[in-house]
């Protein structure tokens, strides 16, 4: 997806055009504009605080302090290992690490092909398949470390609509 | 089929309407469809159910029903029917077959035996201990020790349909309310009740209401709290997929009993399944007058709208929930003045929990008598609970106040998995602490919990094995709460972040023999520092923990042990020569390049270059079972040597 400044522009005034601009909409705003490119374009920070009439700073403010919200492109697939307490007591570290170690990425990052995202993730409410991963919107239960391979081979080179 | 229900009569009419319709449906199918149940394919199996009965040739539309049609045979989804390990689950009424476990695979078989031959899959029916199957949900133990109040409907009707739930006497509360009620009565009757907050305070219902009613000021709100964050904690998602519009009329009660006109649900954004049962339950609820504009003829009018959490723990305290719907951060602030009386935009606020607001139509419908009667004194009612960790029957429970832990952990719960030995409950999720076996007898209500060191909590109960490392556990709730700390009160952030340091070298084996007292010094400091529930709460696993499971923490400490086989630094991997029949399957597979061996000689474990992954264990066939982890003493040191090494 293009994210030069004037498509951007573009885009965001379709977003805007679904809200009023009051102060209290400034997060379903940041939820709409993340939808709508993935992440939280620079240029929209500001787009989003004139609209809004909320300082950039405020806008910065809120949007940084919620785990949702992202500033850099994400992979096409985002891997989310659950690490709620029931995942955790059923071995959810191992399987964060071997993610880690199969991506070659840290958790939160993204492979330098932009195809996955490692996210470490709260709860997912699924407690009773602990261990639990997420991909995109497919659920793995009981998921092992060894299955970690086959795991990703599912989405290899797919794009999200294949899946 | 729709109706506009501008008055009593009209619910009325509806009510029997939609009874009288869906008596003309002979049998069903209901489809757990839960986020458990989703996960493991529950809507592949509706599709089957749906796809085999169009085959058939059968009717399954609802609408005809109300047409006056009758149905051999109807298929629909519901919510979660709390079984989740058992997953995907499907219930065949009228009987109440409870299927477990179903694949695409064995609905044509469920289907040839309820409708052509009358009969059941017996290999399908859940499995007891000893064997015998039970036919329905009553003859098994997990649903035998529950009393359902919360959940009634769960499971049982199609949660999007609003049809079911005015046939299963929805609404029928609020209509009573309106109708012969004034709102002091309503607040009288909660208070007759004894209903206490369920999202984990325990704080009298009844108390907040009269607050807020008698509070300045004509603009007033209701929230509800849908903002569950505590990991390992599903139980309010589950309310909303099963059933939600309970929650949205027992808003629209409470909104009566205060005075409010608008309502705001704030959900968490990681429950997709909630939020899109939520909208279209709202939409209907609108649809048919029940929520809008002079409701029922009543002159009351009350709406209510949808917010979407960001992703933050801290928004479940009240004061943060209201800065987030105002638009900022989610920043807590102190109290009083307390939401009651000045809450969201400053104006009195009523802020309860999703059980807490489905459990007040059903104190309307049976009676706050019937309420009080059910659990204990002091805390009436049941306590819905999500049931998770090392347990035979993971799931989401209902049990009445008073039950003991015991109780839930082996008779509904079943027992720990494998044969392992229970450790402890933890209970109340990051705010809460672990309950050890000796309290396994303890009641569970808000003041026992609370003076065990524990807390109830919004439901979480996370059962813990031998292979639990106590330490590990407290470090765990402590990484989680550095990280959700909003930051404004020093002792919380800073505090935390440095019990978790503590807590880390603890787990590496760089304890200091001073560590534990400064652990409880810097406890009381940010218990007694903080503004907010999450901050003064936060210590509360690292306290109960060393209250109950300090020799762990010193084996840790002293010897360098982790009991438990489970921190990493303080253990190894030990592949015993004597069993090893050389298959080399660890050895290939050792992401590490660890493992060394040859044809016919034991696999041998290089310490220095072990990962600690445990893949190894994994792939151990089981009839060889050669590998073990070691710990303290027993640690093996001795690097790689080999006759064939050099």
């Amino acid at each position: 997806m293009s994210t030069s400044p004037e498509t951007v522009k573009a885009d965001l005034l379709e977003v805007f055009s679904k809200f009023k601009g009051q102060r209290e909409e400034l997060i379903p705003i940041l939820q709409a504009v993340q939808e709508r490119f993935g992440f939280l374009p620079e240029s929209a920070m500001s787009a989003l605080a004139r609209f809004t009439s909320v300082a950039e700073s405020r806008v910065y403010g809120a949007a940084t302090f919620y785990t949702q919200f992202y500033f850099a492109r994400r992979g096409k697939h985002t891997i989310k290992v659950c690490c709620g307490t029931a995942c955790h007591v059923r071995g959810a570290a191992p399987l964060l690490e071997a993610f880690e170690r199969e991506l070659g990425i840290e958790r939160g990052g993204t492979s330098n092909d932009f195809e996955y995202s490692l996210e470490r993730v709260a709860c997912v409410g699924s407690c009773a398949l602990a261990p639990v991963v997420v991909v995109d919107e497919k659920v793995y239960a009981h998921m092992k470390a060894k299955q970690v391979k086959d795991c990703l081979a599912d989405y290899k080179g797919k794009s999200r609509s294949n899946q | 089929m729709t109706f506009r229900i501008d008055s009593p009569a009209r619910l009325a009419e509806a009510h029997a309407s939609c009874q009288a319709a869906f008596a003309r449906q002979k049998s069903r199918f209901l489809v757990c469809a839960g986020t458990g149940c989703v996960a493991m394919g529950a809507m592949r199996v509706l599709s089957e159910f749906k796809r085999l009965i169009a085959e058939r040739g059968l009717q399954v539309d609802v609408d005809l029903l109300f047409e006056g049609q009758e149905a051999e045979v109807g298929v629909a989804y519901s919510g979660c029917h709390g079984l989740c390990e058992k997953g995907p689950l499907v219930r065949y009424e009228p009987q109440g077959v409870f299927y477990t476990g179903i694949k695409v695979e064995d609905v044509p078989e469920i289907l040839a035996a309820s409708l052509d031959h009358g009969t059941v899959v017996d290999r399908l029916l859940y499995k007891n201990v000893d064997g015998s199957r039970s036919l329905t949900e009553h003859e098994i133990p997990f649903y035998s020790g529950q009393q359902r109040i919360v959940l009634r409907r769960c499971g049982l009707i199609a949660p999007e349909d609003i049809r079911e739930f005015v046939a299963f006497d929805g609404y029928q509360s609020l209509g009573r309310v309106l109708q012969e009620y004034t709102p002091m009565q309503v607040i009288d009757t909660v208070q007759t009740s004894g209903l206490r907050g369920r999202g984990g305070g325990g704080f009298p219902t009844w108390k907040k209401w009269q607050y807020c009613r008698s509070a300045e000021g004509s603009e007033k709100y209701i929230v509800c709290n849908c903002d569950e964050g505590d990991p390992g904690a599903f139980m309010d998602c589950s309310v909303l997929e099963g059933d939600p519009h309970a929650v949205l009329e027992g808003m629209a009660i409470a909104a009566y009993a205060i005075g409010a006109r608008r309502g705001y649900m704030y959900v968490r954004a990681e429950y997709p399944l909630a939020l899109s049962r939520l909208h279209k339950a709202l939409h209907l609820a609108r649809q048919w007058g029940l929520l809008g504009e002079n409701i029922m003829g009543s002159g009351f009018s009350f709406d209510v709208e949808i917010f979407q959490g960001a992703g933050a723990f801290v928004c479940g305290e009240e004061t943060a929930l209201l800065a987030s719907l105002e638009g900022g951060r989610g920043w807590p602030r102190e109290r009083p003045p307390y939401p009651a009386e000045q809450g969201l935009w400053g104006k009195p606020t009523v802020l309860n929990n999703v059980k807490t607001f489905a459990m007040v139509p059903a104190i309307i419908m049976r009676g706050a008598d019937w309420f009080a009667s059910t659990g204990t004194v002091n805390s009436p009612g049941t306590a819905v609970f999500s049931l998770t960790g090392k347990i035979k029957n993971c799931g989401l429970i209902e049990v009445p106040m008073g039950i003991t832990l015991r109780e839930i952990v082996y008779d509904i719960g079943g027992g720990i998995p494998d044969n392992k030995r229970f450790k402890a409950v933890q209970t109340g999720g990051p705010s809460g602490g672990c309950l050890p076996e000796e309290l396994l007898d303890l009641s569970v209500d808000f003041d026992s919990l609370r003076s065990a060191g524990a807390m109830m909590g919004s439901g979480g109960m996370v059962v813990l094995d031998e292979n639990s490392c106590m330490v590990d556990i407290a470090r765990y709730f402590l990484e989680f709460t550095v990280h959700e700390s909003c930051g404004q009160c020093v002792p919380c952030r800073g505090g935390t972040y440095q019990m978790h340091h503590i807590l880390t070298a603890i787990t590496k084996g760089e304890g200091l023999p001073g560590d534990l007292a400064l652990l409880e010094e810097m406890a009381k400091a940010i218990i007694a520092g903080s503004i907010c529930g999450l901050g003064k709460t936060a210590p509360n696993p690292v306290l109960t923990t060393l209250r109950y499971f300090r020799h762990e923490y010193e084996s840790h400490i002293h010897d360098k042990a982790c009991l438990a086989l489970h921190c990493k630094e303080l253990i190894a991997f030990w592949i015993d020569p004597e069993l090893c029949k050389a298959c080399g399957l660890c050895m290939k597979a050792c992401p590490a390049d660890a493992i060394r061996g040859a044809k016919s000689e034991p696999c041998v474990i290089i310490q220095d270059q072990c990962a600690k992954c445990g893949l190894c264990i994994a792939l151990c066939p089981p009839k060889f079972k050669a590998i073990s982890k070691k710990t303290g003493v027993l640690k093996p040191k001795t690097p790689w040597t080999s006759s064939r090494a050099t």
